[in-house]
């Protein structure tokens, strides 16, 4: 089978996965499921920033919280249809990330991460200043989108297919927009600004509107979120929320599209089992993980994939030219080759 | 006026605090090129210790220095056992990895001495002297000499001392320098020994401030980012000094601005950041840097 017509076939099977599950688990799953897609769009837009284009932000999850209450407000508030408020929070996270990317892109990688640290850090805070607005730490209760009724589908399956339809279409945006030409500006700027800005590529637009663009990712998954859980309070946003998303896309692997599912899959999962051993647990696995995925894995889950399937296709290849005693030998010479080569482009910039 | 005096002793005092953190930042960052994002959840697992020990029986005093004697040798561990490993990578990699550092250590914390709020005693106890008709408290002129001390001790390592000739030579040029004969591995190792009991100082410093609990450090480390932003990431003095201009114009600003207040005053930092950033991105006395191709 080729290369494309098994990543097609794939794609497929994953679809079709996606929109059976609802029908096969009980609504407690499904509202995981539901938040597993959710937080794959919020992990989508920070690896667009962090993986394709190198910039660091450790406080995505102040644009998440942001979508997230401007959803909160424009349904409670406003009597917006909840369809509307999606690409409402949507646009105003892309002007808000634009603002805020407009001084930052000026800062290099390590101010980059600080400055977005500090907003992480500060945004409960915000929430709760501003509570005539936001109700402070009261919360918001939000009502839930409901199954229209000529539908045959409960609540929450609807729930679910929405986000994954949503989930959809912003999973084949970013990645038509990663592999054309934006794509490869964006990862000119990353593997080397000065060349880049030789070849052409104006380095201020490009880095704005990639921060915009992952801003506004934020926003859209933080309005799903308000969809999934129907309620908003500063507690949801601390800084754990950032930190979850960087470590989704680390586990996920950097500067892939797939990446961002699997990564949501463990930020969702993992603290729901850890939990139940120790409220830490937690954040010693996401620290753990974080270190150990740096040290052996730099290019994550979807990295690991790529090197089992190589691996498979050597393995196959070999028997024909050079017999099957030798196999174990270069199929081992050729793992440690790609773990070279895996740890050296995420590396060097 | 007096309590304005007040207002600007007790901004000196909390300044100093940063300056400690800022200057642990720099000490790492001139020695390894890594900012260090785990600096101030070392700081507090350290606290930690010297609470447990406290707890224990130990005198304060004596606590604190063994934390300071555990900190310096755990700081050194953690440089030759992790962070050797990611020496020389790219920005990203070492923001994460400390990152990483960051997110195990106050997990760790929580695990072990849980999540709720303690009071930790100060060290210079809770007397208050008048100076010329001001009343001040003991504990902010200690923190205060605490902090001239330690810069004159760094001072003296850095300027008067083989070893800190040795630090100095190995983080300008490591390759050089270890053709002369000094041992790169041990300073690097040093340097972070060196920063984890400056910031486990900082730690039992500012826990009587605030409560001792797993995020007590959060909001110091921004406060200390901006510290040595302001200064110039590269040098000591600017650590200092900024750490002192951060501390006065924040309990400034949530004094006499009401609508910062206690709330935003983590914003203070994060402007005083940007603007310098924007301004002037090597910062008051840093190296300027050029890039190039």
């Amino acid at each position: 089978m080729t290369d494309r017509r098994l990543r097609i076939a794939l794609v497929c099977g994953l679809a079709l996965v996606a929109v059976l599950i609802p029908f096969f688990f009980g609504p407690y799953r499904v509202g995981q499921f539901t938040l597993v897609l959710v937080y794959a769009v919020a992990a989508l837009g920070l690896n667009l920033l962090v993986g394709y284009s190198g910039q660091i932000s450790l406080g995505h999850g102040a644009f998440f919280a942001l979508g997230a209450y401007t959803a909160a407000l424009l349904i409670e508030k406003a009597a917006v249809p909840y369809l509307l408020a999606v690409p409402g929070a949507g646009a105003l996270c892309f002007a808000a990330g634009y603002l805020f990317g407009v001084p930052a892109l000026r800062l290099r990688g390590l101010y980059l991460a600080l400055v977005t640290l500090g907003l992480a850090i500060a945004t409960p805070q915000l929430i709760k200043r501003f509570d005539g607005l936001t109700e402070g730490t009261q919360g918001l209760t939000v009502e839930q989108p409901n199954a229209p009724s000529w539908l045959p589908l409960e609540d929450d399956q609807f729930l679910y297919l929405l986000a994954l339809a949503v989930a959809a279409a912003m999973f084949l945006g970013a990645w038509n927009l990663m592999r054309g030409q934006v794509g490869r500006a964006v990862k000119a700027v990353r593997d080397g600004e000065i060349a880049a800005s030789t070849l052409g590529v104006n380095l201020a637009a490009t880095k704005t509107r990639v921060f915009a663009l992952s801003a506004a990712y934020a926003g859209v998954a933080g309005a799903l979120y308000v969809f999934a859980i129907g309620f908003v309070a500063p507690e949801a946003f601390t800084l754990t929320v950032s930190f979850a998303f960087l470590a989704a896309i680390v586990v996920g692997g950097l500067a892939t599209i797939s990446g961002a599912l699997f990564g949501a899959l463990f930020i969702e999962f993992v603290p729901v089992y850890a939990s139940d051993v120790n409220d830490a647990l937690t954040g010693v696995i996401y620290g753990g993980v974080l270190i150990a995925f740096m040290w052996v894995l730099p290019d994550g889950a979807t990295g690991l994939l790529r090197r089992v399937r190589r691996l498979g296709q050597r393995l196959r290849e070999e028997p024909r030219r050079r017999g099957w005693h030798e196999k174990d030998a270069v199929a081992g010479g050729a793992a440690a080759g790609d773990d070279h080569a895996g740890a050296h482009r995420v590396r060097t910039r | 006026m007096e309590r304005f005096v007040q207002v600007v002793v007790d901004g000196v005092a909390t300044g100093s605090i940063y300056a400690a953190v800022a200057l642990a930042l720099v000490l790492i960052y001139r020695s390894t090129g890594i900012v260090n994002f785990a600096q101030g959840e070392m700081a507090m697992f350290s606290t930690f210790v010297a609470w447990g020990l406290y707890q224990g029986g130990v005198p304060l005093g004596l606590a604190v220095l063994t934390t300071l004697a555990v900190s310096f040798l755990a700081g050194m561990v953690i440089e030759r056992a992790m962070i050797r490993h990611f020496e020389g990578g790219d920005v990203l990699t070492l923001v994460i990895v400390t990152l990483g550092l960051f997110i195990l250590l106050n997990g760790l914390a929580g695990w072990i001495w849980g999540f709720e709020n303690r009071g930790f005693p100060s060290v210079f106890g809770d007397d208050s002297v008048t100076l010329g008709g001001v009343r001040l408290s003991v504990e902010s002129l200690g923190i205060v000499g605490v902090l001239l001390g330690v810069v004159a001790l760094v001072f003296l390592l850095f300027q008067r001392t083989k070893i800190g000739l040795a630090m100095r030579a190995a983080a300008l040029n490591p390759d050089s320098s270890a053709l002369v004969g000094v041992r790169v591995g041990h300073m690097l190792m040093l340097g972070w020994g060196l920063a984890a009991a400056l910031g486990a100082l900082a730690g039992v410093l500012v826990a009587p401030r605030l409560f001792l609990d797993v995020n007590l450090m959060g909001s110091v480390l921004i406060y200390a980012f901006a510290a040595a932003a302001l200064g110039g990431f590269d040098s000591a003095i600017g650590a200092v000094v900024g750490g002192w201009i951060i501390g006065v114009s924040e309990t400034l600003a949530g004094t006499y601005v009401d609508f910062i207040g206690a709330d935003l005053k983590i914003l203070v930092p994060l402007a005083i950041i940007f603007v310098v950033l924007l301004v002037r991105p090597s910062g008051l006395f840093g190296t300027r840097e050029v890039a190039r191709a």
